[in-house]
């Protein structure tokens, strides 16, 4: 595994919730790593599990859901239905021979942009040390490996 | 409706490992409502044989079709053209659905991705039961609408068995006793009496065990032409 | 077949079969009968033995059909070596394993052997025993396969209706009853229903709990069934405190009371703990005097024809057990042929 590895981090992150603490994260300058690349979406119930897919399937090295805290989502269950999906997924993704670590589910409010920040930079050195998406050497041509 | 679920992934790709361009057709009836082989069903299936076999050095390129109903010739045959592309056909219809991709295109491989299961409906979200097997003479009026040839696991006609416990069927826990429910329902319908008749021995010659069934409406035929008048 | 009728006593009841059991039931005589358990192999010799223990306390032995859904020597095979060695079999049949093609072909040959006794079962499920994966028959069920019999014997005729050449089987018709069984509101309903389809005499699950019993039988007696059917209360020695934990958790319909299990937990009382032996046999002690009590208990109830002794793979207990309930000698009967 090649030290110059720069995981790129897919963040899938609820407009109420994840997009705004990553909001503040940013704006009260907690910095959290470039690696991680945010999608915001109404709420991670909207996340299809081909979503995820593809976006592995792309080249991510990791995916990274942030949802509201349990029982306080915007639109009710949308987060816990995230996490059975989320659950399901990580073992579909074992096996395909992608290693489940590499997707992860938090829950946290708006107002967490500092343990926003944390999670976000946990998950990416959990995917550092996982290694580059195998699937890099077919999908990206040229990728460093 | 019928329901079927996803075989598992190694075994999927097992069946496809000799090949290199496969098609993975969806159906958009009964798979799709129990969740096993509609759009998405299929986008993901495709996805994860895609990942999988390009982790092991092996790419295989999957497409996603779908079809209203795989069951129809109608919505099956204009799929010809692109089937001819391919090594294999993956169908993820329902076990009438693979047999009628594979009788209409008999040159190419047409594999199953889903294990059909029976003929239930969703008891509750994300639970499926079977209700009915098709015994093609329904008793349905003498049981309070409930089934002891699908419900019963030793299809008792005058049940319960000593079995029962607390509702459930000896066999497996999570299982409601057919006849428990049976004699629940008889009691708030008013119909006791009735499960006191010996119910005779069942013929079994419409079912499954009279042979491979078919049904006929010759009103309904495709008229020919030579029909005189009258 | 032409029933035996017992002609030299005058006054003696017109029976329907050569059966001893409906001999003794007709007399009014306390009928008592108990289990065999067939080998899972081919060995006639353990078979044997277990005819001798028995031979000469019970009426009648009920020899299992792949109980348990496990294979094991046939039931209606086993029940020819009975014969031989001089005690009358009652075969059992499950529904579970044939359809009503080989249910009516084996009963015709059992009969021509010299059969005279059938329980009719629905049978352990399958998925339960050592071939999960077998598909299972239950053409008919444990009740239409009780109204075959009943024609076939009755009517001389098959399932279908037609003539059986010669006549049909003269078979003494048996059903079991779990007593306790969900609903347990409907039990005594269910057995009237074996009752009217033609069930001669019902043997029931194990007994423990007497008061609820009771209960059942005063139902069933205010039906009228227990003059349609003799009834016979299955009752069985405790092996161990397990194996009353086991019954109550286990086995459905199965009532239990705890005073069994303190009973048995105080029998081993002084002795070592470490002394496994000493402590099997007190367990044995206590759970053979359980059942004789039970015994005594029942045979009071009104409506009772009977005890169906059940010593699960411990026939040796049966003999003991018949003697100190005060059941022998009369119980030694030779079979008919």
């Amino acid at each position: 595994m090649s030290g110059d590895f720069q995981p790129d981090v897919v963040a899938f992150c609820c407009r109420h919730c994840a997009y705004a603490a990553a909001d503040l994260a940013g704006g009260s300058r907690q910095s959290y790593p470039s690696a991680i690349k945010i999608v915001e979406l109404p709420c991670t119930g909207r996340i299809d599990v081909v979503n995820v897919l593809h976006a592995f399937e792309d080249g991510a090295d990791g995916v990274l859901i942030a949802g509201c805290l349990s029982g306080k989502c915007h639109y009710l269950k949308g987060n816990l239905y995230a996490r059975q999906r989320v659950d399901y997924l990580r073992a579909l993704l074992n096996e395909i021979g992608l290693d489940g670590e590499r997707l992860r589910m938090v829950n946290i409010s708006a107002a967490m942009g500092i343990r926003f920040a944390e999670l976000a930079g946990e998950h990416v050195e959990r995917v550092r040390s996982l290694g580059p998406n195998p699937l890099r050497r077919t999908t990206k041509q040229g990728a460093p490996a | 409706m019928i329901v079927a679920e996803t075989k598992p992934l190694e075994a999927v790709a097992r069946m496809v490992q000799g090949y290199d361009r496969v098609l993975a057709v969806g159906c958009g009836t009964c798979v799709t409502v129990c969740f096993s082989g509609g759009r998405k069903e299929v986008a993901t299936l495709a996805a994860s044989l895609r990942m999988k076999r390009g982790i092991e050095g092996k790419p295989l390129q999957v497409d996603e079709a779908i079809v209203q109903r795989q069951c129809e010739w109608e919505y099956i045959d204009p799929l010809a053209d692109q089937v001819r592309q391919y090594d294999a056909v993956l169908s993820l219809g329902c076990g009438v659905g693979v047999q009628a991709l594979a009788q209409r295109f008999p040159g190419t491989r047409v594999l199953p991705a889903l294990d059909t299961l029976f003929m239930g409906m969703p008891s509750e979200q994300g639970v499926w039961e079977e209700r009915c097997q098709a015994c093609g003479a329904c008793i349905l009026d003498k049981t309070g609408g409930i089934c002891p040839v699908s419900r019963c696991a030793k299809q008792l006609f005058n049940g319960p068995c000593g079995g029962s416990r607390n509702g459930r069927c000896e066999v497996d826990a999570q299982v409601l006793c057919a006849w428990h429910l049976i004699w629940e329902r008889a009691e708030a319908l008013g119909m006791t009496d009735a499960l006191m008749e010996l119910e005779p021995p069942k013929d079994w010659s419409t079912s499954r065990d009279g042979g491979p069934r078919r049904m006929l409406r010759d009103d309904l035929r495709v008229p020919r032409e030579e029909e005189g008048d009258e | 077949m032409i029933p035996i009728q017992a002609a030299a006593v005058p006054g003696a009841p017109s029976l329907k079969t050569a059966s001893n059991l409906e001999r003794v039931l007709a007399e009014g005589q306390f009928a008592v009968t108990a289990e065999l358990g067939p080998p899972r192999g081919c060995d006639a010799a353990s078979v044997r033995r277990k005819t001798q223990i028995l031979k000469g306390w019970v009426h009648a032995a009920n020899v299992t059909d792949n109980q348990a859904a496990v294979v094991r020597m046939s039931s209606i095979a086993t029940g020819l070596l009975m014969i031989q060695e001089g005690l009358e079999p009652i075969i059992q049949m499950t529904c579970r394993d044939r359809n009503r093609l080989a249910m009516q072909s084996d009963l015709l040959g059992a009969a021509a052997h010299g059969v005279h006794n059938l329980l009719c079962l629905s049978g352990d499920h399958q998925s339960k025993g050592d071939h999960p994966g077998a598909k299972n028959v239950h053409d008919i069920d444990s009740i239409q396969l009780v109204a075959m019999v009943r024609t076939m014997r009755d009517e001389n005729r098959y399932q279908n209706g037609k003539d059986i050449p010669g006549g049909g089987p003269c078979i003494f018709i048996g059903a079991a009853e779990n007593p306790f069984a969900d609903p347990a509101a409907m039990r005594p309903y269910r057995l009237r229903k074996k009752a009217l389809a033609g069930a001669d005499f019902i043997q029931t699950q194990l007994v423990y709990d007497v008061p609820r019993f009771r209960e059942f039988m005063k139902k069933t007696v205010d039906l009228g069934v227990h003059e349609k059917v003799a009834i016979l209360a299955g009752v069985g020695p405790l092996k161990s405190p397990g194996m009353a934990r086991h019954l109550r958790e286990n086995v459905p319909g199965m009532s239990v009371p705890e005073a069994f299990d303190t009973r048995m937990q105080a029998a081993v009382k002084g002795i070592d703990a470490d002394d496994k032996q000493a402590r099997t046999r007190a367990w044995r002690e206590e759970g053979k005097r359980i059942c004789v009590e039970l015994i005594q208990e029942i045979r009071e109830i009104e409506g009772v024809a009977g005890v169906h002794v059940m010593a699960i793979e411990w026939e040796d207990a049966v003999p003991e057990i018949v003697r100190a309930a005060g059941l022998s000698p009369q119980t030694a009967a030779q079979p008919q042929q």
